[in-house]
């Protein structure tokens, strides 16, 4: 029977969102619904409640730090047994890097970022992603590639409760014996604790306009009342004021949360492809010309040091009422 | 011993990008092409390697129709680059025949210490290639990497995910390594540079060649969209606190996204 396995990611004993939505649109199928997940803690996950027929983990601290041989070379075994239809899993950092490698072992197709997801009764996906940045969108169409692996940008997919739980069966999967040429030496844990600009709900981005790297505290201030990441234009990164981690444009992040604000950002070419697809956009900037106007769903013009505050206050009202 | 580079030619990021009235793909017609942002950091970081006398050489590869990719290799050379392979092929390739072509091409070239590539391409923005060239050579990779330190058998190398988490991974033997903004600051091609790349004969592969076919392909793309086209933005008047009012009133109310 055609399956559909999902590579679900976990943090404290819980799916990552990205998981549900991948879980969600697995169960929408109807085929048989597979589940992976690895690293230590992965066979306490609530996989029953979310609708899956089998699970395969690794539940093994071997799995608790990425390490892109072993983890390439461990799903490449199951998934060469397990031949399901469709592999899912989020475009996350982990993901984007492991699979192309899998897919290659295999001989088979890999899309990373996809947007749009529809899965067939017999298996087949159909599914939409950006190019060129956001430019323009292509559906994907896999050739000769008996499993299809679809990588979910984060927010497109929506998550839907389970109406039945189901109780799956629980497969070990251990690490082939590979001689491992890759060591982790550490990961460094990053200081923010907000959620990436990839999986953003609400960003809001400051460019050239917010005059310096201490102004950006306007924005972290405006981003805290509203649970927001904060982002930043090139110019802004090239200027050493925040780091590269938070540049949104063509050769920074692609973005598509459902609320950006951008504040002192002109609005090139490059950076309106990586944020276009954001569902409102708002942009505030001095100068009525400034090309983000184009691409905003409302416009403030006006001075940043100025509005931000006030924005920040209007929005503690309603957060409070 | 010898690092390789791959690199890819890509539309200029200021291209607006037009469609086929097909709507089979994007139309180049006119596209101003230039070495992908990211792969320019894999050329410095080569370079300087060799430089650093870590390198005896600089070999950069790239797969697409000859015509137009060798003007990239060109840049490459100029930058200091020692030699260029060119494996011709059509446009519409996908990331698993390219990679193929790639570690065919490479394997062709001889030993290497280390592959560098840039960490993704910023047309189709896959950011595969890297990935299937270490798995088709059955050596370890490190993708997104901000920070590379070479030592005499193994290399450290950072590489960023998400929240600004940074992983530290140790590559024992030959590895593909994929650039990230922030490895180095890329050079501009000096003018004897670009003289001396003029004359420098770029060696000219087939896919045959490199066992690589362009029916192997396992994605295509299909069905191009324009982004829909988003209604007239609002502007709101007033002073800054009516502003302020009015876009926190208007996100609440009619957008409900906050
Ligand atoms: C190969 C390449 C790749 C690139 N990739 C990216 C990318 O990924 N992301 C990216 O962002 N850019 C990218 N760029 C750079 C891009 O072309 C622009 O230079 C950059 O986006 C400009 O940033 P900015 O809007 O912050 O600055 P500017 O263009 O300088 O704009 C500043 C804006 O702030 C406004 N302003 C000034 N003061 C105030 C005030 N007090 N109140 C309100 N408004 C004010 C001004 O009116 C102006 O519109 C790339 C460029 C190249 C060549």
């Amino acid at each position: 029977m055609a399956s559909v396995l999902v590579f679900t990611e976990f943090a404290d004993g819980k799916f990552k969102k990205g998981a549900l939505e991948l879980l969600s649109a697995a169960r929408k199928s109807g085929l048989k619904v597979q589940a992976l997940a690895l690293g230590s803690g992965a066979k306490a996950l609530p996989f029953g409640a979310e609708g899956v027929d089998e699970v395969f983990v690794a539940d093994n601290a071997q799995f608790d730090k990425y390490n892109p041989e072993l983890f390439s070379a461990t799903v490449s075994a199951l998934l060469a047994a397990q031949k399901p239809s469709v592999v899912l899993a989020s475009s996350s950092a982990l993901a984007r890097d492991m699979f192309p490698r899998v897919a290659a072992h295999m001989g088979v197709g890999v899309a990373s970022d996809c947007t749009t997801l529809e899965i067939s009764s017999d298996g087949n996906v159909t599914a939409r992603r950006p190019m060129y940045a956001g430019k323009c969108t292509a559906e994907v169409s896999f050739e000769n590639s008996p499993t299809k692996i679809v990588l979910m940008r984060a927010n497109q997919l929506p998550v839907v409760a389970a109406t039945g739980a189901k109780t799956p069966s629980v497969t070990d999967v251990a690490a082939p014996a590979t001689d491992l040429h890759t060591i982790i030496k550490d990961v460094v844990k990053g200081t923010s604790g907000k959620l990436d600009l990839t999986e953003a709900n609400i960003i809001v981005a400051g460019g050239r306009g917010m005059k310096d790297a201490a102004s950006f505290k306007l924005l972290e201030d405006l981003a805290d009342v509203l649970g927001a990441t904060v982002g930043a234009s090139r110019a802004v990164v090239d200027a050493g004021w925040v780091p590269h981690t938070m540049q949104v444009g063509q050769t920074g992040k692609t973005v598509a949360p459902t609320l950006y604000i951008a504040a002192g950002v002109s609005g090139a070419i490059q950076h309106l492809a990586g944020m276009s697809g954001s569902k409102v956009i708002v942009a505030i900037n001095k100068d009525a010309n400034a090309p983000i106007f184009q691409k905003a769903t409302y416009g403030i013009v006006g001075d940043v040091f100025e509005i931000l505050p006030k924005l920040t206050e209007e929005f503690k009202k309603l957060v409070h009422h | 011993m010898k690092v390789f580079v791959c690199i890819k030619q890509v539309p200029d990021t200021e291209t607006k990008i037009k469609l086929k009235p097909d709507q089979s793909g994007v139309d180049f017609t006119g596209v101003k092409w230039v070495m992908n942002p990211y792969d320019e950091f894999a050329v410095e970081e080569a370079i300087k390697l060799r430089e650093g006398g870590k390198a005896t050489g600089v070999v950069v590869f790239s797969v697409g129709p000859k015509a137009r990719v060798v003007e990239s290799l060109r840049t490459a050379l100029a930058m200091g680059a020692d030699d260029a392979v060119v494996i011709d092929a059509p446009e519409d390739l996908d990331s698993s025949v390219v990679a193929k072509a790639l570690a065919g091409a490479i394997k062709a070239e001889g030993e290497f210490r280390y592959i560098l590539t840039g960490k993704l391409a910023i047309d189709d923005n896959a950011s595969a290639v890297s990935q299937m060239i270490a798995e088709y050579l059955n050596i370890p990779q490190a993708t997104v990497v901000s920070k590379l330190e070479i030592g005499d058998t193994s290399a450290t190398a950072e590489r960023e995910v998400e929240g600004g988490t940074r992983e530290i991974l140790e590559l024992k033997g030959p590895a593909v390594i994929a650039a990230n903004k922030g490895l180095n600051m890329p050079r501009y091609a000096s003018l004897p540079g670009i003289m001396k790349a003029k004359k420098k004969v770029i060696k000219e592969l087939t896919l045959d060649a490199v066992g690589a076919s362009a029916a192997d392909v396992r994605v295509k793309y299909k069905g191009f969209q324009m982004p829909a086209e988003k209604p007239a933005v609002k502007m709101l008047g007033g002073d800054a606190a009516a502003q302020a009012h009015e876009l926190a009133t208007l996100l609440r109310n009619e957008a409900k996204v906050i």
